[in-house]
């Protein structure tokens, strides 16, 4: 099996709703694939079924040739895939940097103990954790806030700082819930240059749901149309800008 | 059997009583997200009311009858609702916005000081609460005994929650609350005076935990400040196994809390009372974390 | 002549008061600075020099604070669970119950062998009932961690009135009636050390980077799940640390009244720490310090002013005896003022050290 994260017919119904509808959905190693739809097509339960914030009501789901379905959601991260919301999730009350620190507790060698004893495994390893920490901020621009809450970032760097803290897990794949939402266009062409940015710099896959079609057609190689839980479509941009499917779903709303 | 029969008796009018306080509990959290420590306080300054107004009512009514009773229930049911109104108006209202813990913090405040000003105004020693109803002995079927006081508090619990049934599904202020109740910030918008229900609310709920004060003074006729707490917490107790927020499930966890109560007490051990309705609780959240009516709320991702 | 005696008595009393006190902000000063085993190291010995001159302490002022250090303890810790973690527990005074009954069994049966020095058996109960308290802490969290907010609240409160019933049941220890604690052995240093102790592990737990973990809990159970944090062994982690100390907290309790009784450990009990923790600021360890000796003096000082009406003069001046029928009722209005004028705790600092 080539493909990094692979859905096999991946369905959940919520009581008498199946909000995801035997999704088949493959994504390889360096690839950007897009999904999207209408409002409401099951885009984001899709996201929590492969995060596992939801346990697929039947088929599989495989990261890395292992199945990950029903897994709790901080071990789906620990195995390599990390997220952002669709509504910015950061820990409020942490500034900037311990955003990001906070995640470093995935590598971390020591566990309670250490941080109690506080002797030079500790030191050491709070200091590489610390570089490691700035290392990331400086190369998103946000090393200058290190020190300041994360609420009181603006909007735009709320959701880079959101990036990287999903960085920070070190993932394989990184999924990204609507990164463009409430953006100007501006912002969204510079959210674009850095999508490509991260994908180059750290070799990862990406999975991103939008709802801005332009982004996503300027971005992805591939992309899967979801309309009522159902893949309605799959392929390039191109192909999926000419399908009458995509179209009717977009403009039947 | 008839051993079985009197202790069911028992656990329904004790339930009863519990299911009173707890719609208080309930109807408050439903409203405002937030656990009203001080009810249980009014319940006891219910049973005050009822001891200081008795004398006065006395001198126009004969007591005990059944009119003065009702009088008593009355006059001290009106007293604790506008207390709850003016308890919400300087107390609560100021932190409204502010996190629930606050104002969770300051209900315990108000709760002391309650129970400390009862203890300074009325005394610490119990107080023996005057006869303001005639008893009579009714069936005695082989050593049941069943008097009209426990039939009083069936009837008046009855009463009351078809009282409130029909305020809360059938008036104006009834659906203002539970509009409240689903969205306080559209029911706003949509022009519901969200103070006013909310006052209103605190006022119901006093009223209740007054009447089921003067029921509790009427069975067991002994009053003291710190009558409220036991009463109160299990109450409160109740209000959460029912699934907190829904009325009928406070009125059920009152019963189930009561008997349940009465019974074990009754059969197994009576020095274990005070710890079987949390044992009750934690049985049941641990299956059904909602309550037993409650519904599930799904956080949104 | 009758006149000056009294007054000589009073004033003295406030000195002493003040300078015991004052030893005890200075240890935990050191500590404040920096959470370091160097500061956690001179705070021990602070406290050990203390003890050396404890009986030239006015023994109603040592009392005292014994008093306070088993009330910072026990607030630091339920800081751990409360303030850093965000899980609202309300039976934290029925952990301190279960270490207060293990340490002081273990002491009334083993209390009097000579194979240690009393101190070394004193260790060995206080640390057993810490972790019997730890053991309940695991027991009651396993299951109940994973409810919410007011849910979580509620079966903590009803852990807690259940430990409470259990001793009262338990004939072995007494029951309702109480348990006499043969040895008087908490003092300064066991007191003191002990808060430096418990401040040391809370703090340097949540400013590491495995304590971010317990931050993130707080702020947002969805987001930290989703970053690989495991936030029920968080939750548990926190809730048998914080139970483990409180059972510490118990067993110098145990010795220093020397004597239980289960309606001690109430729910109004836990209430109170609830209390030291949201006016200290929840989740800022020095504030709540800082409150839960505040705490613990405001009732002694209420009482203490209604006495100063056998004082001439003052009594004249300003009549303050109404004080010792009403301090409880002073004590629960300023709690409402407290929390209407300053919601965000006394002590909140503008931005969390972490």
């Amino acid at each position: 099996m080539d493909a990094l994260l692979q859905l096999d017919k991946a369905t959940i119904r919520f009581g008498g709703l199946t909000a995801v509808s035997e999704l088949d959905l493959q994504i390889g190693r360096n690839e950007l694939v897009g999904l999207i739809g209408p409002n409401g097509a099951g885009k984001t339960t899709a996201f929590n079924l492969i995060t596992g914030v939801y346990a697929p009501t039947s088929g599989g789901i495989f990261f890395d040739g292992r199945s990950i379905a029903g897994s709790k959601p901080y071990r789906i991260t620990a195995r390599g895939i990390a997220r952002t919301f669709q509504n910015i999730r950061l820990f409020p009350s942490l500034t900037v940097f311990d955003n990001v620190r906070a995640v470093f507790h995935l590598h971390l060698r020591g566990d309670v103990r250490q941080a109690l004893w506080r002797g030079k495994g500790y030191h050491a390893e709070e200091k590489s954790i610390a570089g490691r920490v700035m290392t990331l901020l400086d190369i998103f621009q946000l090393g200058k806030f290190r020190d300041e809450p994360a609420k009181s970032l603006s909007y735009g760097d709320q959701r880079r700082l959101e990036i990287v803290r999903a960085l920070a897990a070190t993932p394989r794949l990184l999924l990204l819930d609507e990164p463009a939402a409430g953006m100007n266009s501006t912002e969204k062409v510079e959210l674009t240059r850095l999508i490509r940015f991260i994908r180059e710099q750290f070799q990862i896959s990406i999975l991103l749901v939008e709802h801005d079609m332009q982004l996503v057609m300027g971005i992805c190689e591939r992309i899967a149309v979801l309309d009522y839980g159902v893949k309605i479509a799959e392929g390039t941009p191109e192909e999926v800008r000419r399908n009458p499917k995509v179209i009717e779903a977009y403009l039947g709303d | 059997m008839t051993e079985f029969l009197q202790q069911l008796i028992n656990g329904l009018a004790f339930g009863s009583i519990l299911a009173l306080i707890a719609l208080g509990y309930t109807m408050v959290y439903g409203i405002l997200r937030f656990i009203n420590f001080a009810h249980g306080d009014v319940f006891m300054l219910g049973a005050f009311s009822g001891f200081y107004l008795a004398p006065k009512i006395a001198a126009l009514l004969p007591l005990p009858s059944i009119a003065g009773g009702i009088a008593v229930l009355l006059a001290s049911m009106a007293i604790c609702a506008a207390l709850g109104v003016v308890i919400e108006r300087f107390a609560y209202r100021p932190l409204r916005h502010r996190p629930k813990l606050t104002m969770l913090i300051t209900a315990i405040g108000v709760s002391l000081f309650l129970e400390y000003t009862g203890q300074f105004v009325f005394g610490a020693a119990p107080k023996s609460f005057p006869q303001i109803l005639p008893v009579y002995p009714l069936a005695r079927l082989g050593g049941l005994s069943l008097n009209s006081n426990q039939l009083i508090v069936f009837g008046v619990t009855l009463g009351l929650l078809l009282a409130l049934r029909f305020i809360v599904l059938n008036t104006k202020i009834g659906t203002a609350m539970r509009a409240v109740s689903f969205n306080p910030e559209a029911a706003a918008l949509m022009g519901v005076n969200t103070d006013i229900v909310i006052s209103f609310t605190f006022a119901l709920g006093s009223a209740l935990a007054a009447a089921a004060g003067i029921l509790w003074a009427v069975n067991y006729p002994a009053i003291d400040p710190l009558m409220g707490i036991l009463p109160g917490l299990k109450a409160f107790v109740a209000a959460v196994l029912g699934g907190i927020g829904n009325l009928p499930g406070a009125a059920l966890g009152g019963i189930i809390i009561g008997v349940t109560e009465t019974l074990v007490s009754g059969y197994i051990s009576s020095t274990y009372r005070d710890a079987i309705a949390f044992g009750v609780l934690i049985l049941i959240l641990l299956v059904k974390p909602s309550g037993l009516l409650g519904k599930k709320e799904i956080e949104k991702v | 002549m009758n006149t000056s005696q009294p007054r000589a008595r009073w004033s003295d009393k406030l000195a002493q008061g003040c300078r015991s006190i004052r030893i005890a902000f200075l240890g935990l000063a050191a500590l404040g600075l920096q959470y370091t085993k160097t500061s956690l190291l001179i705070a021990i010995a602070l406290s050990f020099l203390v003890s050396l001159v404890a009986d030239r302490i006015n023994p109603y002022w040592l009392y005292i604070s014994y008093d306070i250090a088993i009330s910072i303890i026990m607030a630091v810790s339920l800081n751990l669970i409360n303030g850093y973690t965000g899980q609202f527990s309300l039976g934290h005074a029925g952990f301190m119950a279960v270490g207060g009954y293990a340490a002081a069994m273990i002491t009334n049966q083993f209390g009097h062998l000579n194979f240690f020095a009393a101190d070394g058996i004193f260790a060995v109960a206080l640390l057993a009932g810490g972790l019997a308290a730890a053991a309940t802490g695991l027991l009651v969290g396993l299951p109940t961690l994973r409810l919410r907010g007011d849910y979580l609240a509620i079966v903590t409160l009803g852990f807690g009135e259940i430990i409470r019933v259990i001793f009262q049941n338990m004939n072995s220890v007494g029951g309702a009636r109480g348990l006499s604690v043969a040895h008087g052995w908490t003092n300064f240093f066991w007191s003191f050390g002990l808060v430096a102790v418990t401040v040391y592990v809370v703090a340097s737990l949540v400013n590491s980077t495995y304590g971010c973990g317990f931050i993130a809990v707080h702020d947002d159970e969805i987001a930290a799940e989703a970053m690989g944090i495991n936030t029920t062994k968080y939750k548990v982690t926190a809730f048998v640390i914080g139970a483990f100390f409180a059972g510490i907290a118990g067993g110098l309790y145990a010795h220093a009244k020397q004597f239980l009784t289960p309606g001690g450990f109430g729910f109004m009990q836990s209430i109170t720490f609830v209390v030291m923790v949201i006016l200290g600021g929840m989740g800022n360890t020095i504030g709540v310090i800082l409150a839960a000796i505040l705490l613990t003096l405001l009732p002694e000082g209420l009482r203490y002013l209604a006495g100063i009406e056998h004082v001439p003069g003052i009594a004249q001046a300003f009549p303050l005896g109404w004080i010792g029928d009403t301090r409880m009722i002073i004590y629960s209005l300023l709690l409402i003022v407290l929390m209407l004028t300053r919601p965000q705790g006394l002590f909140r600092l503008r931005k969390r050290k972490t």
